[in-house]
């Protein structure tokens, strides 16, 4: 073992050096440009944020610190310097030396990154012990001391256990651990807390900080969260199509950036919404109750009222129910007991037994786009099917239709004749709320929709919906986890967790202190631009 | 909603099948190349055989076993009929049935397959029960059996053989149909109210095509093969219709004698098997996305 604790190493020297980077990837039979000629400088024990939208190139960058590129992926130009080693000038074998143990990397999904059939431990020290860094019982022993620093519960033992015994939250703390184990001088970190909810990013991003000061190890963070990076990094690097846009430190980045896409960026999170009080129901929950294979209850006596033409923003931890509620709306989960009223009418539990004319008045729009969007068939083929569906639209009055839908999620019937795969997620999205307007709905039930697109994009699309909302008057159910979210679209909001409505009523009566002790730890684990906030945040808790 | 606020789209027009189909086939390797060839060649034969043989498919001639010549060029069988004729004419009847067969077993086994798979539940437990026992006697001889109780007819030998066949798509079809029958895209569909017969056409159908087509080739071989086993034990394509199987069978005897006649159609039958895997391969390495690596 290099360093046998904690201690600052050598700090303030540059460890890695990129110049003139070029990345090409190959789609359609060509290469295309992916990084056009990034530069960037990490001193030892700094963290770099990077951030921008998807397609930024920032996990290309990322990969290419350790002088890899993904498979149709080629780094065409430039020198990485890592160390003074140029990893791309030495052969593989060189590199893949250096690769766990002195470089390591830390996936988005850890859950994909396990091998399901080996235990944790033995995968945490794994690399440490091929690389012949330390012994096996040696890297048993500084696993377990990662996993205590790591505030992983039961140190001792929680490294016997398989990678599907433990949650997500740990499991990304264990790819910590593993990432640690041969203490790297750099690690790079590929949106670590994207796919975990805010509670549990919240412990992720503190033990991840924790320990990178502790080892005073270098680190990329790579995230399109500006929040996030706000807590992890020292230093900003704001990126675009390839290019930087701009770096600086974070609290300068954070108080004056200098130009006008960072400043979009920064803008996006401020989106609000006046509410408007309710004067008419539309759907009315009672007293429900749902469960899996008639077993798992999920949902437990949940009463919810949407009024006409409003918002109700459904928030929660995953796992709380949020999208069970939308299966039993939609009637594809019957309820077990409790009643469900749809324009003063009861609806029938089942979705067989339901009429045409109720299932076109409540559509639902998915959280991916991909899984919902048949790739076989054009955009024009995903919104005439409802038309001639539901209301019997022919030929050109269909078309008009069809064009007029187009206009009303703001894209250009050019793109009618396209398959889902050629357009981006936010356009694919657009096309599922089209489709979802085809068929003249009511009640429109959103499932997290903009939380797998990036923050630009998002507030493109829920300022779509507003003025939807405005102009046809239709009811959201908006089911998300993002506050920001909730504040851009809600009128009303219900809390939930476990299964249960922990608090439900205006925006501004919800959000307003007091509040109830879950809403409360909800609330304060939406990261906050503010650098210190994660601090002020651990500290207030831990009294 | 004016339209100066519609997203800018870079127009392109989607390439039609035709020239998609033409750029694929230039890529195409070499054997791919060889195997649509051969296989057109086998069609053509095929369909023009009352056209292109030099005799009758039955006609018979006063000399038997007749080595090669210029009046015979392949010699004559054990009754005196012309074996290029014979030949000829078991390309149309062999693959004809071949196809007949392998198309009613996809009817068959997709269908039900991906109803299986959408459905779950009883129905999926039935019809996968069932297609276990069936598949739990060798099919081979199941096919014996059943020849010999129904007669063995060129439909009974379709329908038997077929239905057989359809296990084994069953159980690829439900597969493939499983992972597609839970995104969400069936959903949507089955929210919309939209009935079985769209969502597996329209929704299902398309997404599992590649390894359908894939199977489609292979399946077919082995139907060929089938055919060409149980016409040479004698249950198969009856005298005096020509088939490629029970040519050999009935001059096997040649072969004491260093004649290779008998070979040939046995080569006719191993070179439209090769043929269509060459097909089948290229497909699968063209649909599937999965390229080698440098």
């Amino acid at each position: 073992m290099k360093s046998s604790g904690p201690g600052p190493r050598e700090k303030g020297k540059d460890l890695l050096q990129i110049r003139n980077l070029h990345v090409e990837g190959f789609s359609d039979e060509r290469w295309h440009p992916i990084v056009h000629g990034v530069d960037l400088t990490l001193k030892r024990g700094q963290v770099l944020g990077l951030i921008g939208e998807s397609g930024a190139g920032k996990s290309t960058i990322g990969l290419a610190a350790m002088g890899y590129a993904k498979p149709g992926c080629r780094i065409t130009q430039g020198s990485v310097l890592f160390d003074g080693i140029d990893l791309l000038a030495v052969n593989e074998k060189g590199r893949r030396r250096l690769r766990g143990s002195r470089i390591a990397y830390v996936a988005q999904s850890a859950a994909a990154s396990f091998n399901p059939a080996h235990r944790l431990l033995e995968q945490t020290v794994e690399t440490a012990v091929a690389h012949g860094i330390a012994g096996r019982e040696e890297a048993n022993r500084s696993a377990v001391d990662l996993y205590r620093r790591l505030q992983l519960p039961e140190p001792e033992t929680i490294g016997f256990r398989y990678p599907h015994q433990v949650s997500g939250g740990q499991l990304q703390r264990a790819m910590t651990a593993m990432a640690m184990a041969c203490r790297p001088d750099l690690i790079i970190f590929d949106e670590p807390t994207t796919a975990l909810d805010v509670t549990t990013q919240v412990e992720v991003l503190a033990s991840i900080r924790n320990i990178v000061e502790e080892f005073s190890t270098a680190a990329i963070y790579v995230t399109h969260d500006l929040a996030v990076v706000a807590q992890m990094a020292d230093r900003i690097m704001v990126l675009r199509h390839g290019r930087t846009v701009e770096e600086a430190d974070t609290r300068q980045m954070l108080a004056s950036p200098s130009q006008e896409y960072t400043k979009t960026l920064w803008a996006v999170r401020k989106l609000a919404k006046p509410e408007v009080p309710a004067d008419d129901y539309l759907l009315t929950i009672d007293n429900v109750t749902a469960a899996y294979a008639g077993k798992v209850k999920v949902l437990q006596d949940v009463s919810i009222k949407v009024p006409r033409g409003r918002t109700v923003a459904v928030v929660g931890e995953s796992g709380s129910g949020k999208s069970t509620l939308a299966r039993v709306v939609t009637g594809l989960l019957p309820p077990i007991s409790g009643s469900i009223s749809f324009a003063g009418r009861l609806l029938s539990t089942g979705l067989k037994t339901r009429p045409k004319e109720v299932l076109r008045r409540i559509q639902m729009i998915y959280q991916m786009p991909d899984n919902a969007l048949n790739p076989r068939q054009t955009v024009e083929e995903v919104i005439a099917r409802p038309l001639e569906f539901y209301l019997g639209l022919k030929g050109a009055r269909r078309d008009r239709r069809i064009g007029e839908l187009m206009h009303m999620v703001e894209m250009s019937e050019d793109f009618l004749e396209r398959l889902p795969g050629e357009l981006s997620g936010g356009q694919k999205q657009r096309v599922c709320i089209a489709r979802a307007l085809a068929a003249d709905p009511e009640l429109i039930i959103c499932d997290e929709i903009t939380s797998a697109l990036d923050q630009i994009v998002q507030e493109e699309i829920l300022k779509l919906l507003i003025r939807l909302q405005r102009e046809l008057g239709m009811s959201y159910i908006f089911i998300t986890h993002d506050i920001a979210t909730v504040r851009a679209i809600a009128d009303e909001i219900v809390v939930m967790h476990r299964g249960k409505v922990v608090e439900q009523g205006l925006k501004s009566e919800v959000l307003t202190p007091p509040h109830a002790a879950y809403t409360e730890r909800l609330l304060s684990s939406v990261p906050e631009m503010n650098p210190d906030w994660l601090t002020r945040l651990l500290a207030s808790r831990k009294i | 909603m004016t339209r100066s606020d519609s997203v800018a789209a870079v127009r392109r027009l989607r390439r039609s099948r035709a020239t998609r189909a033409k750029t694929a086939l230039k890529k195409a390797p070499f054997s791919a190349w060889f195997g649509i060839v051969v296989i057109l060649g086998y069609v053509f034969v095929a369909v023009f055989a009352h056209w292109i043989a030099p005799y009758g498919e039955t006609q018979v001639f006063s000399e038997a076993f007749a080595p090669w010549s210029q009046e015979f060029k392949l010699g004559t069988d054990q009754l005196g009929r012309d074996m290029l004729t014979r030949l000829i004419y078991g390309a149309r009847n062999t693959i004809a049935i071949a196809v007949a067969t392998t198309l009613l077993s996809f009817a068959v086994g997709v269908s039900l397959g991906l109803l299986a798979a959408l459905y779950r539940g009883w129905l999926d437990q039935i019809l996968s029960r069932a297609v276990d026992v069936l598949m739990s006697i060798p099919s081979l001889i199941f096919a014996l059996v059943l020849l010999t109780i129904f007669g063995s007819s060129i439909t009974s030998l379709i329908v038997i053989i077929a239905l057989l066949d359809s296990t084994r798509v069953f159980r690829l079809s439900r597969a493939v149909g499983l992972n597609v029958a839970v995104m969400e895209y069936v959903e949507v569909a089955r929210l919309r109210g939209e009935g079985p017969k769209w969502i597996i056409a329209k929704e299902i159908l398309p997404n599992v095509m590649p390894p359908l087509v894939a199977e489609f080739g292979l399946r077919f071989c082995f139907v060929f093969l089938t055919v060409a086993a149980l016409s040479f034990l004698g249950v198969g394509i009856q005298p005096p219709t020509a088939d490629w199987g029970s040519m050999v069978r009935e001059n096997a005897t040649l072969i004491t004698y260093g004649d290779v006649t008998p070979l040939l159609p046995a080569g006719a039958i191993a070179l439209l098997t090769v043929s269509v895997n060459f097909v089948v391969d290229w497909f699968l390495q063209a649909t599937s996305g999965l390229r080698d690596e440098k």
